[in-house]
């Protein structure tokens, strides 16, 4: 891990944290799917690194973020609470992504400044170079960070989204997290290319690649894009190499295309056991203090379940609010 | 009154709007220095700049796409497809994005675009310069689908659908934009969206259209007058939400529908409206429903005598109208 002089202590603990909650709420999903309370799970386990440090690098009070499915880390990092999180997962009325009206992990908040998504993929990338170029027109100071696999680079809305977003400089930061599989197709089959980053090239943008079990990489590299962006210095291109650690959703099972020798040679690349690790290195880490956090982050998830179970469902007959708004008087 | 061509109403109309709104930009494929194909956008760029009449890359799923993030952040941008024919690369931006981000964030985020494209044939554009594509908008609940008959009209469904919350898909027909001419005040006005128009008072027949056919309907109405024949001429300016009530009103009033689009017949809004009809006032009726439409042909072929057979023409609403009368 690299030095780093930006972050103080108690934000790189902050860091680890998110890394851990996320991790764990995660596992708690997967619980209930397998309890038959939550009927489909799709998981972001292995790409804490990844979504903490971007979220990290970003200013909460300014900035937007246009997520994918995976990114529970990242949300949370970026606002989100673990009730919050529930209550979207179990379909509840207070969930604040859709009321209950999307499959789990959509994940969006009007008040943390996080856009709502869809399933088909790669949608929320032109969404973010309009919301970033509207921001440059405004004058605000501010940047809008989206992120998506590297399947998603596939479809047509990439390379739209990305060559507007060049020709116009619009301050937005494309960050794909890598994990190596389109649902059961690896990366070889996807591309023929080894890094994404490359196709910003053609873009006449930086492509940059960091190693995502490295979360102050990425935070470094992020960062960097984001003060880039800031000073009218146009989009920037990230691919953070990480790995997905469970099936591609509830509905699959990854035994049946990746090996268990493969998952557990990726496992060997887990950012939070990597972080934890570097934090004790660094003397900002102890046995206490993971005990500590590890009875909070049970404490987190404990409530935020509870809560989540406890919530009301929403009422059937609010299937036909929002699809317009009112009228113009 | 100042008497403008359709075209030029929806120009000022952007003028307008452009002055009293400064979140309102305008951007699309040559909508900039060269003012659009059509030339609907000239000479904005020039007294509005280059920061809000935009020339965008050749790309329809981003002019869409950017549109909704831009609209998220606090502007109001109007987009312009070049051609209608050309807006399919965008469906997946309309209809699961922009149409669906109301209802799946619980109403929390909302789409105020307005996407501006020239419909329609008979100009020699072939397949792909000269489609009708409403219904496949019409049949998706979170848009609008406003396709104005006159100057007026014009001027009146563009301020409201700029002023919108909601998305909405604004069809101009192309051989509208310079035949039509009609008188339009120069003050600020809104028709509201969703409401149909009784251009033409009849009681023998009732013709239910939209768009450039309307001016035909109202042609055809004129020579059959002189055969003795009064036909009433529904406009329904808008083709989602349609307006129920004057449907059945006309339905009821005259007992003999005939419901004309340029668009191809099946799947088509006369279908929708047929059924409305259907369901609200069959006892009222005094003959079948009839619908004059494009043909179920892939899309309009270019050379005359090809195009000429698939445009619904004055005379071909006139001879379908009589038959009707005549049941």
């Amino acid at each position: 891990m690299p030095e780093n002089s930006d972050l103080d202590a108690e934000q790189l603990r902050t860091m680890y944290y998110y890394m851990v909650l996320s991790r764990e709420l995660d596992r708690r999903i997967w619980i209930l799917n397998r309890q038959g309370k939550s009927a489909f799970v799709i998981s972001g386990q292995g790409q804490e690194g990844v979504q903490v440090g971007a979220a990290m690098a970003l200013d909460v009070k300014t900035d937007w973020l246009a997520p994918y499915y995976r990114d529970m880390a990242m949300v949370l990092a970026f606002g989100m609470s673990a009730r919050e999180v529930m209550l979207g997962q179990l379909g509840k009325a207070a969930d604040p992504s859709s009321g209950g009206r999307q499959m789990p992990s959509h994940f969006g908040h009007r008040a943390k400044r996080i856009l709502t998504g869809s399933s088909p993929v790669t949608t929320q990338v032109v969404h973010a170079v309009g919301m970033a170029w509207a921001a440059k027109l405004k004058g605000d100071h501010a940047v809008v960070l989206t992120s998506l696999g590297e399947g998603s680079t596939n479809q047509g809305e990439f390379h739209e989204a990305l060559n507007f977003a060049s020709v116009q400089r619009v301050p937005v930061i494309v960050l794909v997290e890598n994990n190596g599989y389109s649902i059961s197709v690896p990366q070889s089959r996807e591309m023929a290319i080894r890094d994404v980053a490359v196709r910003a090239q053609g873009y006449g943008m930086p492509g940059v690649v960091v190693q995502g079990s490295d979360p102050l990489a990425v935070y470094q590299v992020v960062a960097a894009a984001r003060t880039k962006a800031i000073t009218g210095g146009g989009p920037t291109l990230i691919e953070a190499k990480t790995h997905r650690f469970t099936a591609h959703s509830s509905d699959d099972d990854d035994r049946s295309y990746r090996s268990r020798q493969q998952l557990a040679d990726e496992k060997k690349d887990d950012a939070v056991i990597r972080f934890q690790h570097w934090l004790i290195t660094a003397q900002l880490w102890d046995d206490e203090r993971e005990r500590a956090l590890k009875a909070r982050v049970r404490h987190e998830v404990d409530d935020a379940t509870e809560y989540a179970l406890l919530a009301a469902l929403p009422a059937a007959e609010t299937m036909s609010d929002h699809v317009y708004g009112y009228p113009p008087a | 009154m100042a008497v403008l061509s359709y075209l030029e109403a929806i120009r000022e109309t952007l003028r307008q709007e452009l002055r009293r709104d400064s979140r309102i930009i305008i951007y699309g494929e040559d909508v900039g220095v060269r003012g659009g194909v059509f030339r609907v956008t000239e000479g904005l760029q020039k007294e509005f700049g280059e920061d809000r009449i935009i020339d965008s890359p050749l790309a329809e799923a981003a002019i869409v796409g950017t549109a909704i993030g831009a609209a998220i952040n606090g502007l109001r941008p109007v987009p312009e497809i070049q051609f209608a024919d050309f807006i399919f690369p965008a469906m997946n931006q309309i209809v699961q994005e922009a149409a669906r981000i109301r209802y799946r964030s619980n109403g929390t985020f909302a789409v105020p675009i307005v996407i501006r494209a020239p419909y329609g044939g008979g100009v020699h554009g072939a397949l792909y310069h000269s489609q009708s594509v409403e219904a496949f908008f019409a049949h998706v609940p979170g848009l609008k689908v406003v396709v104005p008959a006159t100057p007026y009209d014009a001027k009146g469904l563009l301020a409201a659908a700029i002023q919108d919350e909601d998305p909405v898909l604004y069809f101009e027909h192309k051989a509208a934009y310079r035949s039509l001419k009609g008188e339009v005040p120069e003050e600020r006005y809104l028709i509201p969206i969703g409401q149909a128009d009784r251009k033409r008072e009849g009681t023998d027949v009732s013709v239910i259209t939209y768009g450039l056919m309307v001016s035909y309907a109202l042609k055809a109405a004129d020579e059959l007058e002189k055969e003795g024949i009064s036909v009433e001429v529904v406009d329904l300016r808008t083709v989602r939400p349609l307006d129920l009530s004057a449907i059945i009103e006309t339905a009821r009033k005259t007992g003999k529908v005939l419901i004309v689009h340029e668009d191809n017949l099946t799947g088509g809004i006369g279908g929708e409206v047929s059924a409305l009809i259907a369901e609200h006032a069959l006892f009222d009726l005094d003959a079948p429903i009839m619908r004059l439409a494009g043909p179920d042909v892939p899309a309009m072929p270019y050379s005359a005598p090809l195009e000429h057979a698939f445009m619904v023409t004055p005379e071909k609403i006139r001879d379908k109208a009589r038959e009707l009368a005549k049941f």
